[in-house]
């Protein structure tokens, strides 16, 4: 018995239904309530057959696409093309972007359906709306470029650039995403989608005037530096970027500066330059990756400021959750705390000690940590366990527990590390 | 152009002063010599009390200009009357006797018309307004251009008729509302039929306004007059199938019938006829229609529960020995009596006998009274017939529940999967697209052409043998045959694992039995019971499921039905005491 009865059980959640009830709390159901309960949605109107066929078909179409099932995906689709027809004129209006979605998506997987195909859908769709004219058209540049026809996408494309170019620029963001992240590498294909924008775009004024009107334009900028330092318009393209990151008008976009901090090492530009640049992500961003790099920069610098202010950037990007484990960042106070220390900056180490001491030590140094680093990242652990030495003493519990171990590979470093932190620990033992 | 309806006119042209006139598409008159078109229009001279029909109107073929497009007058009534025809029809085909469409369903419109006052008596009616006010079948009113005076009419409060008859009998003249009917061609609210804004706009409470579900409902008392072996259910199934027309009834509408604005509401239906409502407005007709006690139902007629009960034991491939049990079952309900089954519309409590629904209800009683159905008794003598079928080969196997199971779940669920994805792909929309105005038709062409463009271009992508199936009607939907070893066949197989003997008879080796009920509602709710699954067992909720598919009803008009029977059966339990009944029933062979 017992199987059949589960099956029984079984078929049970399965089944559909047929009728929904709405439960009230003694037990009682109301199936015919729920039919009203329904209503309220629709103002009050029983929902029409029409209605239950194309939402049906709807979830089949669905379904056969999750499944990969395109030939009943299609057939559905023809059925469910009537909702174009609808009566009820909100579903009516919802139609033709579903459609789209659906039908692109069969039409590109199909075995049967060509180019020739699509296209012919692509016009028809496009024909329903105005709305959907430009959305449905990019979408189509971009199956398009997915096919290699980069004349026919461009055709598309700069068709409509100069027709209505203000409406495109959004959508070119998507084209755009596409490139990069598709064709990273594959220069001669960048190369000729560079030239299709080129020819849509160098003659295009509006683009300049777009990234000058304030916004965020990051990706536009992105490519139209790049442009123009193809070009090899190198004043241009820092103009460009200068304005982008400085202009008030605009909103304080951290991007804006890496872009011309990016651009401005490509030139080779004066350390000086850079380091006024990255000051200003300093400010936005203080636990940018680039501030790494920053720091270096200053530690090269020969103004002391700048060397201050190095200390005060390492400190700065380990406060954040994100790079407690970043080893680099760790080396580098390490290293650059001794030498800190060597120069006989000891204020400037308390001064930045001063207002993390109560919350670095649970935070980074706790016992938990100790273990959890070591067990994972036995170089991370030993820079850590240094930098703890250094500023909390040889007493504290990550440094003791570091110093307990034993491997064989950074024996020497542990002894090392002992070491160092004799000679430099911060920490007075009469405090 | 017709110069027969213009020669009454006899005035002299002002051009050229012949009197030769012929009437233009407007309903002008038109100097045949000079072509000058005057102002007059033609008026109704010749009116004559006929009291004639708008099917007649229908056959004169009035060929004036319409609003919007070249056709006929035509009123509503006469649209489903057409699409009566066509259902008479094709019932005709299905195999009924011509007798129904020529006489029975002929003979229920004709009375309709004659009960809702649109024709065949006196003083048909035909405009809006609040109490009947009553013109003259006139069939110039139609030409709105040609009779301004008749809306000038409306304004006053006695209503004076511009035709020659005065108003016979006391129906007063009262004040009445108004009804803004532009005349202008591009109004918003028109329609191809020359009342359809007036029909849908009309609210009389004694009157039953025709509706699509309504010919169904004609069609279906037609059958029961003539005991035909077609019930609601299958009625309604074939109608779903495309056997019967109703759904875009319309596009087979002679060509000259134009439809379109409000006629859209009327006759184009988004959703399918369901049984509970189509048996409410046979009620409902049959008791507007005044009509006498039909024939009687007797044990030989089809819709006697004891043949129906085979029927559907066949098509739900249960053993043929099951039928002595169902009689019997009957025969104790007292459902089989001729006065309970003939249908009564002059009956103080009209109520018509839902015979499928009845007599699948009758073989739930008699599952549950040979298995329980409690999930547990079922597969314990499951259990036992498997056994003894094992070690008996050759004999008339023992009925196995389980096995049946089986094969009857997967068959409906196969049944039940084609039967969505059927109704997913079904296409509602016809394919002459109906609009509600001059201003959108253009728009509603386009969308349609729209449609069909891209319906085609994706029918290429699918398989081109598509599976076409045009199913011919048939009153069984599963079909068991002997000796098919895929899909066992049970008809033959034997309850002796079920029964036992006592004395000179069998009884059930089951003697108990749960109610379905145990208290019914007695107010004014329509429903006498409620169905909520989780309360009832999962063979029970299988088989309720199973046979409200077959008939395409709520699981939960089956369970009443199921509650109802057994009420009968039980009536002493229900009486006395409101707990679970235990009972021993007895069986005499």
């Amino acid at each position: 018995m017992s199987d059949f009865s589960e099956e029984l059980i079984r078929s049970k959640t399965e089944d559909d239904k047929e009728e929904s009830c709405v439960f009230s709390g003694t037990g009682m159901s109301f199936p015919w309530l729920q039919k009203h309960i329904g209503t309220v949605e629709t103002g009050g109107k029983k929902e029409k057959d029409f209605a239950q066929t194309t939402s049906a078909c709807l979830g089949f179409i669905q379904e056969a696409l999750l499944k990969h099932q395109w030939q009943q995906a299609a057939d559905y689709m023809h059925s469910y093309f009537q909702i174009l027809e609808d009566s009820d004129s909100h579903k009516r209006q919802a139609a033709p972007e579903i459609i789209w979605k659906l039908g692109s998506e069969i039409l590109f997987y199909h075995p049967k359906s060509s180019v020739e195909t699509f296209n012919t859908f692509a016009d028809r769709m496009k024909n329903i709306g105005v709305m959907n004219y430009l959305k449905i058209s990019l979408q189509h540049a971009l199956y398009l470029l997915h096919h290699g026809m980069l004349e026919d996408a461009n055709r598309n494309l700069s068709f409509h650039c100069t027709y209505i170019p203000h409406l495109l620029y959004p959508f070119i963001l998507q084209l755009l995403d596409y490139r990069e992240v598709v064709h990273e590498d594959d220069y001669a294909y960048n190369t000729a989608s560079q030239n299709m924008f080129d020819h849509s775009w160098k003659t295009s004024v509006n683009l300049r005037a777009l990234i000058q009107t304030p916004g965020v334009w990051d990706p536009f900028v992105k490519s139209y530096v790049e442009m123009l330092e193809f070009y090899g318009d190198q004043d241009g393209a820092r103009e460009v970027l200068t304005n982008y990151a400085y202009d008030e008008k605009f909103p304080s976009n951290p991007n804006a500066h890496i872009y011309l901090y990016n651009f401005l090492k490509r030139e080779k530009a004066p350390r000086e330059k850079l380091i006024s640049v990255l000051k200003i992500l300093y400010q936005i961003v203080p636990s940018h990756k680039l501030m790494l790099e920053f720091h270096r920069l200053l530690r090269k610098s020969e103004k002391e400021d700048h060397h201050k202010l190095g200390l005060e950037v390492l400190f700065g990007v380990l406060d954040f959750a994100g790079c407690t484990k970043n080893i680099t960042a760790w080396k580098y106070l390490a290293k650059y705390l001794r030498q800190t220390l060597m120069g006989n900056h000891l204020a400037w180490v308390q001064e930045e000690w001063k207002t993390r001491k109560n919350w670095w030590p649970s935070f980074h140094f706790s016992s938990f940590w100790a273990k959890s680093d070591w067990k994972e990242d036995k170089a991370l652990a030993c820079e850590k366990a240094l930098v703890a030495g250094i500023l909390l003493g040889k007493g504290c519990r990550y440094f003791r527990f570091i110093s307990k171990q034993d491997d064989q590979v950074l024996r020497k470093k542990i002894k090392q590390i002992k070491k160092s932190v004799k000679k430099h620990s911060v920490v007075n033992p009469g405090l | 152009m017709d110069l027969e309806e213009a020669k009454e006119f006899r005035e002299r042209c002002t051009q050229c002063a012949a009197v030769s006139w012929g009437l233009t598409d407007e309903g002008k008159y038109y100097c045949t010599s000079c072509h000058n078109v005057t102002e007059r229009s033609k008026e109704v001279i010749n009116t004559g009390a006929i009291p004639n029909t708008k099917i007649q109107a229908i056959n004169r073929g009035l060929k004036r200009k319409r609003k919007l497009e070249k056709g006929w007058d035509w009123y509503v009534c006469e649209g489903f009357q057409q699409i009566l025809y066509q259902q008479a029809e094709a019932l005709k085909t299905l195999g009924v006797g011509p007798e129904l469409k020529n006489e029975v369903l002929h003979n229920f419109w004709k009375r309709y018309l004659q009960k809702s006052k649109q024709a065949y008596c006196k003083n048909p009616i035909y405009t809006s307004g609040r109490k009947a006010t009553v013109l003259e079948d006139n069939p110039s009113h139609s030409d709105w251009d040609s009779e301004p005076d008749l809306l000038s009419d409306f304004s006053c409060p006695s209503f004076v008729e511009s035709g020659t008859d005065s108003q016979p009998d006391g129906h007063t003249p009262k004040p009445f509302p108004i009804s803004k009917v532009s005349q202008s061609e591009t109004a918003s609210i028109c329609s191809g039929s020359l009342d359809g804004v007036e029909y849908s706009l009309r609210k009389e409470k004694e009157i039953v306004k025709m509706t699509m579900p309504r010919t169904l409902a004609f069609c279906y008392l037609s059958l029961l007059w003539q005991r035909e072996t077609i019930t609601l259910s299958d009625l309604l199934r074939f109608v779903e199938e495309g056997h019967i027309p109703y759904i875009n009834a319309f596009q087979h509408f002679p060509e000259e019938m134009k439809l379109y604005g409000r006629d859209k509401g009327i006759f184009a239906i988004e959703s399918w006829p369901t049984y509970e409502d189509i048996y409410k407005k046979v009620i409902e007709i049959a008791k507007f229609l005044d009509l006498p006690r039909f024939p009687d139902i007797t044990e030989d007629s089809y819709l006697h529960p004891n043949i129906l009960c085979m029927k559907y034991l066949m098509e739900v491939n249960l053993p043929d020995e099951m039928n002595d049990l169902t009689c019997q079952v009957v025969k104790m309900t007292g459902i089989g009596e001729v006065d309970f089954l003939t249908f009564d519309p002059i009956a103080k409590m009209a109520k018509t006998v839902k015979y499928d629904v009845q007599a699948v209800a009758v073989i739930v009683v008699v599952l549950k009274l040979l298995f329980l159905l409690d999930d547990n008794l079922e597969w314990t003598l499951s259990n036992i017939a498997e056994k003894y079928n094992e070690k008996n080969k050759e004999d008339k196997p023992w009925f196995d529940f389980r096995k049946w199971y089986q094969v009857m779940k997967k068959s409906i669920d196969e049944k039940k999967q084609k039967w969505e994805e059927a109704r997913a792909k079904y296409l509602w929309k016809s394919e002459k697209p109906l609009y509600h105005s001059s201003i959108d038709r253009a728009v509603v062409y386009k969308r349609r052409e729209m449609v069909v463009s891209l319906q085609k271009q994706f029918s290429a992508l699918v398989d081109s043998a598509p599976t076409v199936e045009k199913k011919s009607p048939s009153s069984f939907q599963f079909n068991w045959t002997e000796g098919d070893s895929a899909r066992t066949c049970f008809h033959g197989h034997g309850l002796q694992g079920i029964l036992k003997k006592k004395g000179q008879s069998l009884t059930t080796k089951n003697s108990l039995y749960w109610l379905s009920t145990q208290k019914f509602c007695r107010s004014y709710c329509k429903h006498v019971t409620t169905y909520e699954e989780s309360n009832f067992s999962l063979s029970y909720q299988f088989i309720i499921n199973l046979f409200s598919f077959l008939l395409r009803i709520k699981t939960s008009s089956l369970h009443e039905e199921v509650s109802l029977i057994e009420k009968i059966l039980f009536k002493r339990k229900y009486g006395k005491t409101k707990k679970k009944s235990r009972s021993r029933k007895g069986r005499k062979y």
